[in-house]
């Protein structure tokens, strides 16, 4: 917005005390504006005022600038340079996170799946590749659990507290109704939730706990779609269903299964008993 | 590359969406959907054009949408409050009360004016360029910047004093004391 210093003497217009406010006058024409405000008490104060709010406004969430992008974030703006770039990233993340589980102990004995391409084994007939996207899925979902289950501070997003929020929001992300089982019988209570990258888009975590302080994870997300490489917008009712598998494969053991498209997996460091009791629960309930 | 461009406008996205929604959570959810779209339409952005007009437009228009679905649930009067919400407009340690107050003064202004006031300052830019963002002419973007900026400069005279001075600390909590105490 351009101002004109050569306006005849009369009082600062609004548009000129912005210009002069928001810096966008030569220094000519600031000059000009500054000499005619010398005379007008009122519009300085205006401009003193609107001068104070700028700084104000400038200041105001400045700390975000600061802080490190939520990985969500990241993840989805690195969707734009290819899927497989943002899945390579993800399994190189696993890994560190995996290495770092083993470092401390947890008990994973290594079978040495990491740093393989997710998809070497997701070759083969449809109902092979529809197999191996499953797997692949469980293997996801024991990764995500061994990334965040020894978290501290930052376990989940957001806290069982807020759970219809939670449940709102990541039933937004997956495009899918989602539903928080209620483990309080096997005693567990909910933490949270977190939403994660996945390969045909975002997948859900939900955290429990029971009184031990020990957690167990709940993996959800659409399954990539065998025939076209993406998700169905509406999965068929087809023979993409899988029966309960139980994989120890992954850092921790967990129960996974597959129901119109939609992937589950169930992810503790338990017995696979009281793994599958609790899988079961689940189920009944979604 | 193009991705890397994507991610380094990330923190300014988040900043402007607080400071627009007041809310964390929406913010970033906002922030979320935008680079969704982006992500969806990016064979439609022009290599070497403005980006970051074009994250601002595509997130308004969202914010837009946004704000037309929610307008029913504001009605039934199931919007929060935001003397509710006041703890999560907190910035982390060392904020003080100017910038909620700040925050609290700049939810009242409606939407289209908040958004301009926005523009201009926090996002520093010409006035031409926030015409584009949010499709209005030039002139109703300095017409709504005045309205912005004196209906703010109100609010802020009526919540808190606009200089809080140590000298004088005792008189001015007295009188500001039942605003800022709002915030419960």
């Amino acid at each position: 917005m351009e101002a004109h210093p050569s306006i005849p003497f009369d009082a600062v217009s609004d548009d000129q005390l912005h210009a002069l406010v928001d810096g966008h006058l030569g220094d000519a024409q600031r000059r000009a504006i500054e000499a005619r405000l010398a005379l007008d008490p009122r519009a300085a104060a205006t401009g003193e005022a609107w001068r104070r709010q700028r700084d104000a406004l400038g200041d105001l969430h400045a700390a975000v600038l600061h802080e490190p992008v939520p990985a969500p974030l990241a993840a989805v703006a690195r969707q734009a340079s290819g899927a497989r770039e943002q899945l390579a990233q993800w399994w190189r993340w696993g890994g560190m996170a995996a290495g770092v589980v083993l470092a401390f102990g947890l008990g994973w004995a290594t079978h040495g799946r990491y740093g393989a391409e997710p998809s070497a084994q997701a070759a083969g007939t449809p109902l092979a590749a529809a197999a191996g996207n499953a797997r692949d899925f469980a293997h996801q979902a024991m990764v995500a659990h061994a990334v965040y289950v020894p978290e501290v501070r930052h376990p989940v997003e957001v806290l069982a507290a807020q759970q219809e929020h939670l449940v709102q929001w990541l039933s937004k992300r997956l495009n899918h109704p989602l539903k928080v089982p209620n483990l309080s019988v096997q005693g567990y209570e909910l933490v949270g939730g977190r939403l994660l990258p996945g390969e045909a888009g975002a997948r859900a975590q939900f955290m429990f706990q029971n009184a031990a302080g020990e957690r167990i994870t709940l993996y959800l997300g659409a399954l990539k779609s065998p025939a076209s490489g993406t998700p169905a917008p509406v999965p068929l009712p087809d023979r993409r269903e899988t029966a309960f598998s139980f994989t120890s494969e992954g850092p921790v053991p967990g129960f996974y299964w597959v129901d119109q498209g939609f992937g589950y997996a169930l992810a503790g460091n338990l017995s696979r008993e009281k793994l599958m009791a609790i899988a079961q629960a689940v189920y009944q309930q979604l | 590359m193009q991705s890397q461009a994507l991610v380094e406008h990330i923190p300014r996205l988040r900043r402007y969406a607080r400071a627009l929604t007041g809310d964390a959570w929406a913010a970033d959810d906002l922030v979320q959907d935008t680079l969704e779209r982006a992500c969806g339409k990016w064979r439609l952005w022009v290599v070497g054009s403005n980006l970051r007009a074009w994250l601002f437009t595509l997130m308004h228009n969202l914010f837009a949408n946004q704000l037309r679905r929610s307008a029913q649930q504001m009605r039934a009067g199931l919007q929060v409050d935001l003397d509710d919400v006041g703890h999560e407009l907190a910035a982390p340690a060392g904020a003080h009360e100017v910038a909620l107050d700040l925050q609290r003064c700049l939810m009242r202004l409606p939407e289209d004016q908040r958004a301009v006031l926005l523009l201009v300052t926090l996002e520093d830019m010409p006035y031409a360029e926030v015409a584009g963002v949010l499709r209005i002419p030039v002139g109703t973007v300095m017409s709504r910047l005045s309205r912005a900026r004196s209906r703010l400069r109100e609010l802020m005279d009526g919540a808190a004093p606009a200089q809080p001075r140590v000298s004088d600390a005792p008189a001015r909590a007295q009188d500001a004391g039942p605003v800022l105490r709002r915030l419960k």
